[in-house]
């Protein structure tokens, strides 16, 4: 088998598109203007960051000034958590498959006093909506549920418990990272009052984030100091990585269909091609709400960084149950919490398909997988 | 680039001594309690000293490495000397582990000491290293699921 170069780990990063960069290009050479200048060269920033947050907003259905900026992904859910926190909510509901951004934020508050309510999800990774209506008390003041879970792909109901949540008059925040681009995301359709997303999920670069606030909405300032971002969060913008995020935002707009098809028609037929070449593999979660590019399995007497080792060496790139726990043996939340038995987490590898996988690349993974399964089933004294 | 180095690469890509045996004098199965993860390993032993190992791993990069390097040590020592080998000297001989990977190289050590228990029980011998050592008290402890499919039933 000749080796091939294979990326399949799109939810952990994207590569950045050729037409991002060359977006982006000028702004890190001669249009270095500080948009709070008020010199040509400052306007000239200033107005070219007024058209990102209008690409953005298109791509999510809301007014360019509910767009503000942040560092990343994790710092619009570290935001929106501690902004909404005021008065005398002290009550936060979530589910136990959100990302360590939400939960790791979640459990300090914890420790200042702050009540959290982990909602279940069942062997798709949905949450019930009773639950959450159950969950919901005089003296909570958020309800934080992610659109689309980063390990499993499973996709929420998110209009129907925002409406829950606002029938009791709770906000509700939702990140939407690995949504966006890869499933419609229309804020006003889901009605959700703040929603997290992040530049390099969509062909964009690292290390820009935003929150989108409903009009209305009032959450505390996240950094004080400048006037940057409607006074809310203060510091120069990172004027070339917004360029980068608006391009990437039209162009996902762009292509959303052909995308979603591309990545549905591919990731479909790796779970096909896997389950026929690999008979002790069994796919986690559901597959019908589920990201178009997210497969996530398990494999019997197979140890997953094991298998991403083997892979890696053959030129594949893929990821462990969570790209986060690389470097501990912690099994997965997300797995725990649809009810995978700890011994099949273990042996667990995340494949997320994009723009750029090829039917070719597909077929050089199936092959690699089974041959390293095969090798470590082998090796195994499990029986 | 790589999390491991070329050795424990080496090691785990090709690893050395793998296999059972038909008739081995000891076996030793060691489950990590820290990972769930398990080495079993089988021992040919003559005139008090290991002529043959082989092993089988459930496990990440740095267990099937560490337990490969292991048997390659032990093939040609002396039972007392075997005994004396630590997981440190595991790691050493591979050139250095990432710290959370320290913990896997334990289950070759371990995996090594119960096949040589096993060995000196059926065979009624007794080794000074041994002493303290008791297999069955500690996996009950740590309560290790060896095949991993108890909880789903
Ligand atoms: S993580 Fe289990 S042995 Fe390494």
């Amino acid at each position: 088998m000749e080796k091939r170069n294979v990326y399949m780990d799109y939810s952990a990063t994207t590569p950045l598109k050729g037409e991002v960069l060359d977006a982006m290009m000028p702004y890190l050479k001669e249009n270095y203007g500080n948009p709070s200048s008020i010199y040509s060269k400052g306007i000239e920033s200033k107005e070219a960051i007024k058209q990102s947050r209008t690409k953005i907003s298109r791509l999510i259905g809301s007014k360019s000034d509910e767009i503000y900026f942040t560092s990343s992904g994790s710092e619009a859910d570290n935001w929106a958590i501690f902004g909404a926190l005021k008065g005398n909510g002290k009550h936060i509901v979530t589910s136990k498959i959100e990302h360590p951004a939400i939960l790791n934020t979640l459990s300090y508050l914890e420790t200042k006093g702050y009540d959290v309510t982990y909602l279940d999800v069942n062997e798709s990774g949905l949450v019930n909506p009773d639950d959450l209506e159950k969950a919901i008390r005089d003296d909570t003041a958020l309800v934080t549920i992610m659109m689309a879970n980063n390990e499993i792909g499973t996709i929420q109901p998110i209009q129907k418990l925002v409406k829950l949540a606002h029938d009791k008059n709770v906000l509700f925040h939702s990140d939407a990272v690995q949504a966006l681009g890869n499933i419609p995301v229309d804020v006003n359709k889901l009605g959700v009052d703040m929603m997290s997303f992040s530049a390099h999920k969509i062909y964009g670069p690292k290390g820009i984030g935003a929150l989108y606030i409903k009009e209305g909405i009032e959450i505390e300032n996240f950094v004080y100091g400048g006037g940057q971002e409607n006074g809310k969060r203060a510091g120069t913008e990172n004027v070339p990585a917004i360029i980068g995020f608006g391009k990437a935002a039209e162009l996902a707009m762009n292509c959303l269909k052909e995308h979603v098809c591309h990545c549905l028609d591919l990731r479909n037929y790796l779970a096909d091609e896997l389950y026929a070449a690999v008979f002790d593999s069994h796919v986690n979660g559901t597959m019908l709400d589920r990201l178009p590019g997210n497969l996530n399995v398990s494999f019997d007497y197979a140890e997953g960084e094991a298998i991403l080792l083997m892979l890696d060496y053959m030129g594949i790139s893929v990821s462990t149950g969570s790209a986060c726990g690389s470097s501990d043996s912690v099994p997965s939340h997300v797995l725990t919490a649809i009810g995978v038995p700890e011994s099949r987490i273990h042996g667990t590898i995340r494949f997320s398909i994009g723009c750029f996988t090829t039917k070719d690349d597909v077929d050089y993974v199936v092959k690699a997988v089974k041959e390293v399964t095969k090798k470590l089933k082998e090796l195994s004294p499990l029986k | 680039m790589n999390m491991y180095n070329d050795i424990v690469m080496d090691h785990f890509m090709n690893p050395r001594n793998v296999g059972e045996m038909k008739e081995p004098d000891g076996i030793g199965i060691y489950g990590s309690p820290t990972c769930g993860d398990l080495m079993q390993i089988h021992i040919k032993i003559e005139d008090d000293v290991i002529t043959d190992a082989k092993f089988k791993a459930y496990g990440c990069g740095s267990a099937i490495a560490s337990s490969s390097m292991a048997t390659t040590l032990i093939i040609g020592l002396k039972v007392e000397e075997a005994l004396k080998l630590t997981n440190g000297e595991i790691v050493d001989k591979l050139e250095g582990l990432p710290e959370a990977k320290i913990h896997c190289s334990v289950l070759a050590d371990m995996a090594i000491k119960k096949a040589i228990f096993d060995y000196a029980e059926s065979n009624d011998k007794h080794y000074d290293a041994l002493k303290g050592f008791d297999p069955y008290e500690m996996q009950e402890e740590e309560h290790v699921c060896i095949c991993g499919k108890d909880e789903e039933s």
